[in-house]
């Protein structure tokens, strides 16, 4: 096949190359050795900035998932045109440029932008209030730009429910508040986790938005790697933060993956 | 049917939620058209007059315009190959249930969740090793990996939904491989190729991390240009270009769902 041989050359190979590199102990490629990993777990800063990497992804999955969820849920209730309607609302911001998207954010969050104004007129801020370059203002704009990402999955895995598990519980005398927490979430986790991958793993490597909307003021790992890797020049390091960047989100998405699967044997059995 | 105040309130909540989820989905789209036609310096929303002068401006920016062309060319390239590719790879995977064609599956999808930062470093590192000069080419191959996911996915679920007796009855009838593929299967899953190959050029346009190590003086491409401006100062320019991104898309959608059903491709994929 074609295409595994362009992946095997153009992928596989360079991310081992990634770790040979990260294996020098200096920029100036002379020995081996694990002095670029050792610096990276006795240095606060390099740490912090990886979780606060983390931290921002799961922020972000959080918020998106009570959207995604109440999308689905208006979604399945309505009729064809509302379906269409909803499905454009999402793809929309999907296909626009996430360049643009985070434009859009620049404006809404600015100091003269959209919510300080409206709340400067409706007289409930003296003064203009920072929004930009602030960690909220960047967990609201990447729940925007990456919402879709978790939308598309949810509705999806909503609209394969079998309803007669959700009528037997409302003839059983649940309430509709009982029935998403105990019959439709559960159900549908399956279709909730494939989109809270997605939604993680985009909103924690999602340069452009990050270093825009968050400033310069806050550093993850994207920003770090390139300073390191086209400022410093410091490449050995650079190649370690992107082999530890890597493996953290692999390890994430492999243990949520094993849950959800281990949720659907639950259900396939029950 | 019987409804609790309980019930109501739920309701009540679950709308409240989607339409602000709703209001998110739509907002940066109204927000950027109705920003690129202020009269004034700044990003201040709502505009305080309104013109045409920052699409005037972009109309004479050779720079941004150079940036767009080269933006394009290279979409271009990244999805004629991801689209020959990735649908030859997504026949001979999608119906296969062997342990190599799931891994092969893996590993065509990883790079939507591998952080794109790291891939770019690894590419990068890779081309200098090769010494291999960078040029448009070498950027195409990066986004090459990053866009064959998409055509994958809508391609493989256009496989799945094919029936398989409709290729035997072709070849019991005396029809070549060659000629059942060009003639039954193509056809078929023709509408989830496009819509495949129609997201996979929108993903190259906007691709910011991997150009970012991969692109240089002579291959400047458009996301990276806006980001730059962005940086430096707020840029009314910047605006205009978003505006012209935002209906090219828009126009671009509606024809894609006119011609192959867009919406339905990309939710069957999910």
């Amino acid at each position: 096949m074609p295409l595994a041989l362009f992946f095997l050359a153009w992928f596989v190979a360079p991310f081992l190359l990634l770790v040979i590199i990260s294996l020098f102990d200096t920029a100036e490629f002379r020995a081996l050795g694990l002095r670029q990993y050792g610096k990276f777990f006795t240095d606060g800063y390099s740490l912090g900035v990886l979780w606060d990497t983390l931290e921002l992804g799961f922020l972000v999955t959080a918020v998106c998932l009570p959207l995604a969820y109440a999308l689905g849920l208006v979604y399945v209730a309505g009729g064809p045109h509302r379906r269409t309607l909803i499905l454009f609302l999402i793809m929309m911001p999907m296909l626009t440029s996430a360049v643009v998207r985070t434009f859009a954010w620049i404006v809404i969050l600015g100091r003269e932008g959209i919510v300080n104004n409206t709340m400067l007129a409706l007289g409930l801020w003296g003064t203009p209030v920072r929004l930009l370059y602030t960690w909220g203002g960047l967990v609201l704009a990447l729940a925007q730009i990456q919402l879709p990402l978790m939308a598309l999955p949810v509705i999806n895995s909503l609209l394969k429910l079998d309803r007669n598990i959700v009528d037997a519980a409302e003839a059983l005398g649940a309430s509709r508040l009982r029935r998403l927490c105990t019959v439709i979430v559960p159900l549908t986790l399956p279709g909730a986790l494939a989109g809270a991958l997605l939604v993680f793993a985009a909103s924690t490597t999602a340069f452009i938005t990050q270093t825009l909307v968050g400033g310069g003021r806050i550093v993850l790992m994207p920003l770090n790697i390139y300073q390191q890797a086209v400022g410093v020049q410091d490449w050995p390091f650079a190649a370690a933060l992107s082999v530890v960047f890597t493996v953290s989100i692999l390890v994430i998405t492999y243990v949520l993956n094993a849950a959800a699967q281990r949720r659907m044997r639950g259900i396939d059995a029950a | 049917m019987r409804l609790r105040p309980s019930d109501l309130v739920y309701e009540g909540a679950v709308w409240a939620v989607a339409g602000f989820a709703m209001l998110l989905l739509l907002a940066p789209t109204v927000v950027v058209l109705i920003t690129s036609f202020t009269g004034g310096q700044t990003l201040k929303f709502p505009p305080p007059t309104w013109s045409v002068r920052w699409y005037v401006e972009l109309a004479q920016s050779s720079e941004l315009i150079g940036a767009g062309w080269t933006s394009l060319k290279l979409a271009t390239f990244a999805t004629l190959a991801c689209g020959l590719l990735g649908t030859a790879a997504a026949l001979g995977i999608a119906r296969s249930r062997s342990t190599t064609a799931r891994l092969l599956d893996s590993l065509f999808m990883s790079p939507m969740v591998l952080p794109a930062m790291a891939f770019g470093l690894a590419l990068l590192m890779v081309f200098s090793v090769l010494s291999v000069r960078l040029s448009l080419w070498t950027l195409a191959i990066g986004h090459v990996v990053i866009c064959t996911p998409f055509v994958i996915r809508m391609v493989s679920a256009a496989v799945q939904q094919l029936n398989p007796a409709l290729a035997d009855c072709s070849f019991s009838l005396g029809a070549s491989r060659w000629y059942t593929l060009r003639r039954i299967t193509l056809p078929l899953i023709g509408r989830g190729v496009f819509a495949g190959c129609f997201v996979a050029f929108l993903a190259s346009f906007d691709h910011v991390p991997v150009s970012l190590f991969l692109s240089d003086a002579r291959t400047e491409v458009l996301p990276i240009k806006l980001w730059q401006i962005l940086e430096a100062s707020l840029d009314v320019r910047v605006a205009a270009v978003s505006g012209v991104i935002v209906v090219v898309t828009l126009v671009g959608m509606l024809l894609a769902e006119r011609l192959f059903g867009l919406a339905a491709n990309v939710q069957e994929s999910r």
